[in-house]
């Protein structure tokens, strides 16, 4: 097995992302259907980025290929000038590792793990955790009485914050979030954003962030439009 | 709604869940079948102990018994018969025919009561030839092919005979006994003349034994049998965890199914009451399937016990099943009682969780803290219990009742322990991963600790039993060296024959060890008195647990005797007390000496103070002192200078190996279901694990989506099963001693009357371990390989919204 303690990729600058001519489709039961058809798309370092779209037009498709979740049917993922489409499993993982944080809308936390250890999961597989930045996370979040918690026991809102507190802990130079605040009030909701905008622009991340809220993502630098397949 | 839509919505689910149904039925079989099959070996055996003592004791009547076990004189009969009560007089005893000793029944066919006859001579001609000389020997097919060719007597063969017994006139067993105007006992039919005096008037030494329902036989063999009843539980038991599981998940994962079907309207008690119909239409099916195997279990068991009781007991038991319809019933309760046992916790949850609680099919298993803490309290009780038994009870049923507690107890321990264990590696590591193993590890525990409490009595017995097997065998192969001293055994086929080779002998041997014994009755038990010479070799050889320095001068004076450790123990004996060996006869134990394989209590005299008692003894049998390397040249001298055959003359080293044999074969039976135990124990592991996979993506997904390949988590799944494993496996070892431990100074002694010491096998846990692990890597296979094949997309679908 690799050893996710040494394998180190310090990123300090933030990502640069083009997407060249990306197409995905799947089989289903009714025959292939095609999903991403050609996308085109430049991200300068430290943008924040909204994604929206119809329910079912590929959005979480397309941010799955950019996390490295998944792999295009063509096309390049070109990530820090470097096509992340064409690693292996093995190179994936890592990229995924020292490079992305994620934020879905659920299950986003180790069950087995309390909150302290669901924060520090990721920096700590990815070389760099770093306590002091780990408590100033706990603080900002509001989740320093939650500590010694399961992720069972806390509430959606609480279960956000603690898995954005454990993305931003790993200094990722790209963050990429799955309608994040889908599961939550909206009050609730905007108080979670707010906290990760704030934070990842002082992490100097870029941000790619997946909702079908306008308004929320009329509070970003930028929006992106999904319609059959194109970015519009 | 019909009832019939009610039913097609709830079996539903086991249309969907093929892999469950299998589950349930297969280990609902397997539990049946191991219990059942177990209980038609005993019904079997204990059968035909029934048979043979009803056939060969008469032991529907009443008899007038001797009570030191000493002989009747004929003059008693006589006396009773002529006073008008209805009487026969029976003789028996053991012969020799060739290798073959045979016990020997004489009767009086025209005396004996007709309800007891076993030997049909109602055909004039039959009954002349029975008894007049030569006469005729009426034997089971099996003995009559053992002895063919070894007696010049006509045999005649009946099916009704068991097999190691021959009935003849008692004019003939009084010749060939030498036992001239004796009898043995005399039978009271149940019809008499009324108004006759008392039997007390006409033999007044005499008393008399009420007809019994159990055998002598039965009596010996009944801790043999609870032995494998025990086992047979235990692999029942182990079958029942995986119904217990299976049914749980199954009832969690149907619950929205009940609660849709409760809107619309169905009432909570039709509910239940077509769930149980469901459950015993599944208990019938699977007890059908458990009883056929059961049946094949048995067949393939029998053979094995059948020589082991032969060996043990010299009890005679059919090596063939015969099919019993009270067996196939008792299959089928024994299957609908353990369904019934395994659902009662889901169908007492069901009456009473609100309708709209959510189902939590992942948590099922998984219990509350109070749960937790009442099963630990639970399992030191029964630990406490335990040892208490230990301390202040005996008895066989106690030994077994420490057995039970014992293994109970530890396994409703073990999720504790494995728990801490688990806490303790996560506490003491630092890398992210490394941690999450642990704690990964410690949230599979619940959903696995049934499958983990199996395979821990699976192993724990293995461990105890073979522990015990082992160091019995080891005890035993060092005794068979003291007691087989003698270098060639020979035996003469009558005592003219006996007297020409003593003479002979004297010249040709170091010493000549005669092997003279009578069966008697001490202390109400069955006996034998063996008379020994004095020679070096009893003093430096026989295996005495306790003596005096000068045992053997004193048993050599006629001032003392030995005992057996069997009958030293159960007549709680101690050096200084006084025996009745006869009625002239009282002799002081001076010490005891092991025994093994022997039912029966025996005594060591010296042969000048048996042959007084006892002028009629038998003296054909010697061992003989040589020196090694003239064995085979003293052993073609006595077949050429005597014409002995073959089998009377038998050196050390075959008899070793036959005793070998005969003692390797009596622990094949339980070697067998301890394996079997296993087996059911890694199957119940391989159904849990696979069960838990189809829950383990919500716990996966979210680390493999922070760069952890699917390769690793498989790579790390492989070693959270073992760690488990091995861990419940390290559980097991200090369990299964525990259990050595109490079979060995507990049960053994309660059940055959000898203690062992116990010796410890590192060896053949290293083997047992390596079939452990072979059995938990087959039962990671198929989960393991859903896992390292999952689609990206299957995981993704965990963070997916629409979920
Ligand atoms: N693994 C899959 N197999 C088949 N179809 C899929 C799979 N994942 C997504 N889809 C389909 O692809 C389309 C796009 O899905 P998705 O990217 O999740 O949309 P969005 O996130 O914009 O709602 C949908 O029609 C969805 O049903
Ligand atoms: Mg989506």
């Amino acid at each position: 097995m690799e050893s996710y303690i040494c394998d180190i990729v310090v990123i300090l600058a933030a990502m640069v992302i083009a997407l060249r001519n990306l197409s995905k489709s799947y089989e289903t039961a009714e025959g292939r259907l095609e999903v991403l058809r050609g996308i085109d798309l430049d991200l300068g370092a430290g943008d924040c980025v909204a994604l929206t779209g119809e329910s079912g037009s590929g959005k979480s498709t397309l941010l799955h290929l950019v996390a490295g979740l998944d792999r295009p049917d063509a096309g390049e993922i070109l990530i820090g000038g470097r096509d992340i489409s064409k690693l292996d499993d093995r190179g994936r993982a890592a990229y995924r590792r020292t490079e992305v944080g994620l934020v879905f809308q659920q299950f986003n936390l180790i069950p087995s793990l309390d909150v302290a250890a669901n924060i520090a999961f990721h920096a700590k597989l990815a070389g760099r955790h770093d306590s002091a930045w780990e408590n100033e996370l706990v603080e900002r979040l509001g989740v320093g009485t939650l500590l010694t918690r399961y992720p069972e026991q806390l509430s959606s809102g609480q279960q956000q914050r603690v898995a954005i507190g454990r993305t931003l802990a790993a200094r990722p130079g790209l963050v990429l979030a799955d309608e994040p605040t889908g599961n939550l009030d909206e009050a609730n909701g905007d108080a979670v954003l707010d906290l990760m905008f704030s934070l990842s622009k002082g992490t100097g991340s870029t941000l790619l962030m997946v909702t079908h809220s306008h308004r929320l993502a009329d509070r970003l630098d930028r929006q992106i439009h999904l319609r059959s397949g194109k970015i519009t | 709604m019909t009832i019939s839509t009610v039913a097609a919505a709830l079996l539903s689910h086991w249309r969907r869940q093929p892999l469950q149904l299998g589950a349930l039925m297969l280990g609902l079989a397997l539990a049946t079948a191991l219990w059942s099959g177990v209980q038609a070996v005993n019904a079997e055996a204990r059968a035909s102990y029934a048979r043979a003592a009803a056939a060969l004791d008469q032991n529907g009547l009443a008899h007038l018994v001797s009570p030191g076990g000493r002989s009747i004189p004929r003059d008693a009969f006589v006396r009773l018969r002529r006073a008008g009560w209805n009487v026969s007089p029976v003789l028996e005893g053991e012969y020799r025919f060739g290798a073959t000793r045979l016990r020997v029944i004489g009767i009086e066919p025209l005396t004996m009561p007709a309800e007891t006859r076993t030997v049909d001579l109602a055909n004039a001609g039959d009954l002349l030839s029975f008894i007049s000389p030569p006469g005729t020997m009426v034997v089971s097919p099996e003995t009559a092919e053992k002895i063919r060719g070894q007696t010049d007597l006509a045999l005649r063969v009946s099916d009704r005979m068991p097999d190691g017994a021959a009935f003849v006139d008692i004019g003939l067993a009084e010749r060939l006994l030498r036992r001239d105007g004796e009898l043995t006992r005399i039978v009271i039919a149940e019809n008499q003349r009324p108004g006759l005096e008392p039997l007390g008037t006409f033999a007044p030494a005499l008393s008399v034994r009420e007809p019994t329902a159990q055998s002598d036989i039965e009596h010996l063999t009944e801790s043999f049998h609870l032995n494998l009843t025990a086992f047979g539980f235990l692999a029942f038991a182990v079958g029942l965890f995986i119904v217990y599981s299976t049914i749980g998940l199954a009832f969690e994962q149907r619950r929205p199914t009940f609660r849709t079907l409760r809107c619309l309207g169905v009432s909570l008690s039709a509910l239940a009451v077509l769930l149980l119909a469901e459950l015993v239409l599944f208990a019938l099916a699977a007890g059908a399937a458990g009883v056929i195997v059961g049946y094949l279990v048995a067949s393939l068991l029998l053979p094995g016990v059948a020589a082991t009781l032969e060996g043990l007991y010299g009890a005679s038991v059919p090596g063939t099943l015969s099919l019993r319809p009270e067996w196939w019933l008792s299959g089928f309760a024994i299957a609908v009682a353990g369904t019934l046992v395994s659902s009662t916790q889901s169908l007492v949850r069901l009456m009473r969780v609100p309708l709209l609680a959510a189902a939590q099919p992942q948590k099922w298993g998984r219990s509350s803290r109070t749960g937790r803490r009442f099963q630990a309290l639970a399992a030191a009780a029964l630990l406490g219990l335990s040892g208490a038994l230990i301390l202040w009870a005996d008895g066989l049923q106690a030994g077994f009742g420490v057995l039970g507690c014992l293994l109970l107890g530890a396994s409703l321990l073990l999720p504790a322990v494995l728990s801490g264990f688990l806490t303790l590696m996560q506490r003491a590591s630092s890398g992210a991963l490394i941690m999450w193993f642990w704690a990964d590890a410690r949230q599979q525990l619940p959903g696995l600790s049934l499958a983990l409490m199996a395979l821990l009595l699976a192993l724990a017995a293995n461990v105890g039993v073979g522990t015990m097997v082992s160091s019995f065998r080891l005890t035993f192969v060092g005794w068979l060296d003291q007691r087989l001293a003698a270098e060639l055994y020979v035996a003469a086929r009558n005592e003219l024959e006996a007297d020409r080779l003593r003479a002979w002998l004297a010249t040709k041997v170091e010493s000549v060890l005669p092997i003279s014994s009578v069966d008697t009755e001490i202390r109400g038990q069955p006996m034998q008195i063996f008379g020994v010479v004095d020679d070096p070799t009893y003093r430096k050889h026989w295996p005495l647990i306790v003596g005096l320095p000068d045992v053997w001068d004193r048993v050599a004076s006629g001032e003392g005797v030995l005992v057996n450790e069997q009958f030293w123990r159960r007549e709680r004996l101690r050096i200084g007390d006084q025996l009745d060996l006869a009625s002239d006869w009282k002799s002081t134990v001076v010490g005891a000496y092991s025994d093994y394989g022997n039912p029966k209590g025996q005594v060591i005299a010296g042969i000048d103070a048996l042959t007084s008692r006892y002028p009629q003894v038998s003296r054909l049998r010697y061992g003989l002192r040589v020196q090694p390397d003239q064995v085979a040249d003293l052993r073609s001298s006595l077949s050429d200078e005597f014409g002995l055959p073959p089998d009377n003359i038998v050196d050390q080293a075959a008899l070793k190996e036959q005793s070998r044999r005969i003692f390797d074969r009596t622990f094949l039976v339980t070697g067998a279901l301890n394996t079997l135990t296993l087996g059911v124990a890694a199957l119940a592991m391989f159904l849990s694990l696979l069960t838990l996979t189809e829950m383990r993506l919500p716990q996966l997904a979210p680390v493999w989506a922070m760069g952890v390949t699917r390769r690793d988590l498989a790579i790390l799944e492989i070693l959270r099963t073992l760690v488990l494993w091995l861990a419940t496996f390290t559980t097991a070892l200090p369990l299964g001693l525990a259990l050595a431990w109490v079979l060995l100074a507990v049960v053994n002694v309660e059940a055959f009357g000898w203690r062992v010491p116990m010796h410890i096998f590192p060896y053949e846990w290293v083997r047992l371990g390596l079939v452990a692990l072979a059995a938990a890597v087959v039962s990671m296979l198929i989960p393991l390989r859903r896992l390292a094949g999952l689609a990206p997309s299957e995981l993704l679908k965990v963070f997916a919204n629409e979920r």
